[in-house]
């Protein structure tokens, strides 16, 4: 029997596998940022260890900085400890540190591709749960806990146990103004928050080939808010196109010998899968949620469903107090829904790419006036970019604000927080409560989604614009 | 990492489906550099008031509730981030173990490295177990890592799964790392093979 991608890519990393044991498995790649390394760091000392193998391990600032351009002077204590601790433990172990002063520094999973560090075949670990966009190269990358990481920072090695495969195919073509995120947004309404705990995903299908890195990174990115610790995309020349050149990519005779083997790595004809999953992308629409889990969502053109509807008394109580949270009522249509903030950012939705359609939204037009507008690049490289394009200009004099790199508003560890009660047209991954800060009431949707949020200063259908 | 054999506590009834970790403990907590002191900010959203006065409506608020080692939960419990803070926050706060229908992947593997067992049951017994405690939270659950059993006091048992590695570990309380350290020849060995093979 033939095998899948992930069989490929885990079976290659397999280092040892005793009877009754989990694998230990080699990780090619590990990245770390300053909110999930400290203790890691701490536990290697207290044990009197090194790190293996600080060539294969790289780090960046992100979760807790700052996206004002501001001194650390004026940082709030707590971030400034944790870049501080950060920059001393890359110090004394002899990591390679892209700090916030450097010309790189981003949001790790962001950064990890732009520098060809992600590549196909690999395994890339991260202490952070959306280490899964990186399977979009078609390697094995996913979240561990701090444990896990000083784990890898002492043996290069996880202890893993094998997790199942899911099949989700796409195939058909996808319609204007339906992205990537609305694909990944429907599979989890669809598969359900929790639906895939315990498996892998492979993305297949045509049209999921079509799609750009960019596109691939978004739904790999949110594989976890299917409940999967990773989602992997089998690598083709839009991924070789990609990552050739990069500064950490094979060069020469030595980029070829990769290619040549990144070509094996698809899904055998006759491999199986633990569950498959089917979509037609030209039944899709942009999608938003309602929630307050990823899985809570719905077509622009549909509406929140009412308790009564759902057969699972489980799935009623979490739909009941999710909208008593979000202050929205059953049966309501999504679209009109008013917005107090827009965020455009995030490792979900903050690549050029992504910048670039949304700023073709709001060009030549300004923001509601009710609404504040921040866009947060992923990465001072991405940030760089979009100025070079005049990017910058076309958010400033919509109304927007222009941030630097790094986490922002997704996660309220930052300064960047939505206020109790507020709206968020939000570009991130997660509308869980109080996720983009105490009370705030997150509505998930794509980059082209918000910004049309934006200018009309309520949830609308972003095809009506388009024209 | 404190071994974990057997257990017998009373359990906090946490009627909620999908709680997720930015729930367990809020990204505010997560500036810290250390892992001590974090049971303050558990649930701190749903356990307290904006102004920090204790919700009295929330479960672990309820007095008769206090001292309980045991958390029952719905289903998806600690999904979302990777942060191992939500099982320092449980452990710090009291908890033993966490009860529910399913786990996130990332949290239940972060549990097993902290000493607090992850029991996966299934809905119909947590729903049972949930009226069992919420009718009389002074009920005493027996839990016996050895047997893989949750014992109620009119003798009913339910048994659970859990991988034999994992439960041998949390017997020993040890976690992987002096596991994986007594590699190093295999993981030299799998170093020096060519990259492309």
């Amino acid at each position: 029997m033939g095998k899948t991608l992930f069989e490929k890519v885990w079976d290659a990393h397999v280092v040892a596998q005793d009877e009754g044991a989990p694998a230990v498995l080699y990780i090619d790649a590990h990245l770390i940022h300053e909110v999930t390394s400290p203790q890691a760091f701490a536990m290697l000392r207290e044990r009197g260890l090194k790190v293996r193998r600080p060539d294969k391990t790289f780090a960046t600032m992100d979760h807790a900085i700052p996206t004002r351009n501001v001194d650390i002077e004026l940082w709030p204590s707590d971030a400034a400890t944790q870049v501080r601790t950060l920059r001393q433990n890359c110090k004394d172990f002899g990591i390679t540190l892209w700090d916030v002063d450097g010309p790189v520094q981003g949001i790790v999973h962001v950064v990890g591709p732009e520098m060809g560090i992600t590549q196909p075949g690999m395994t890339i670990v991260c202490g952070d749960s959306h280490t899964s966009t990186h399977g979009a190269f078609g390697a094995l990358a996913f979240g561990i806990g701090t444990s896990e990481v000083a784990h890898v920072l002492a043996t290069q090695c996880l202890l893993q146990k094998k997790p199942k495969t899911m099949a989700i195919t796409v195939d058909g073509e996808l319609g204007k103004g339906v992205t990537a995120k609305d694909i990944i947004l429907a599979i989890i309404a669809k598969n359900g928050a929790g639906g895939g705990a315990g498996y892998v995903f492979e993305y297949r299908g045509s049209a999921i080939r079509k799609l750009s890195m960019a596109s691939r990174m978004t739904i790999c990115n949110m594989s976890i808010e299917g409940g999967a610790r990773a989602g992997m995309i089998a690598p083709d020349e839009t991924t070789f196109e990609y990552v050739k050149g990069r500064p950490y990519a094979p060069k020469g005779e030595e980029w070829e010998r990769a290619v040549a083997y990144w070509r094996t790595l698809v899904t055998d004809e006759d491999a199986v899968f633990d569950r498959e999953l089917k979509l037609d992308a030209g039944e899709l629409q942009p999608m938003v949620t309602y929630g307050t889990n990823p899985g809570q969502g719905v077509p622009i053109t549909g509406r929140i469903p009412y308790p009564e509807e759902l057969e699972d008394p489980a799935e009623r109580r979490s739909l009941i107090s999710a909208l008593e949270y979000m202050g929205l009522k059953p049966g309501q249509p999504m679209e009109g829904q008013p917005v107090d903030i827009v965020f455009i950012g995030s490792c979900t939705n903050s690549r050029i790419e992504d910048l670039r359609e949304a700023a073709a939204i709001v060009k030549g037009k300004k923001i509601a006036d009710h609404v504040w507008g921040i866009v947060v690049p992923g990465s001072k490289s991405v940030k760089a970019q979009a100025e070079a394009e005049g990017l910058d200009r076309i958010f400033i004099e919509a109304g927007f604000e222009w941030r630097g790199a790094g986490c922002s508003m997704c996660l309220a560890m930052n300064e960047d927080k939505a206020g109790a009660g507020k709206y968020v047209a939000s570009t991130s991954n997660r509308n869980f409560q109080g996720r983009q800060g105490p009370g705030a009431r997150s509505l998930l949707m794509s980059p082209i989604m918000a910004a049309a949020a934006a200018v009309k200063g309520r949830v609308v259908d972003v095809r009506e614009m388009l024209n | 990492m404190q071994p974990f054999t057997t257990l017998t506590s009373t359990a906090a009834p946490l009627r909620m489906e999908n709680v997720d970790t930015d729930q367990i403990i809020p990204a505010q907590y997560l500036t810290a550099v250390t892992k001590e002191g974090m049971g303050k900010g558990l649930f701190s959203w749903i356990r307290y008031n904006p102004d920090g006065t204790p919700k009295p409506d929330f479960v672990l608020n309820k007095p008769e509730y206090q001292g309980a080692q045991i958390l029952i939960a719905g289903r998806n419990f600690g999904s979302g981030s990777s942060r191992e803070h939500a099982v320092w926050a449980l452990t710090d706060y009291g908890f033993r173990c966490v009860i529910s229908p399913g786990f996130a992947d990332i949290f239940y593997n972060n549990s097993l490295k902290n000493g607090l067992l992850p029991i996966v049951l299934p809905e119909e017994v947590v729903n049972l177990l949930w009226d069992l405690v919420e009718e009389e939270p002074k009920t005493l659950l027996h839990i016996d890592l050895r047997s893989q059993t949750v014992t109620l006091p009119d003798g009913q048992q339910h048994s659970f799964a859990i991988d034999p590695f994992r439960k041998l570990c949390l017997l020993e309380g040890v976690d992987d790392l002096g596991y994986l350290l007594s590699k190093e020849e295999a993981i030299a060995a799998y170093e020096a093979r060519p990259r492309w093979a």
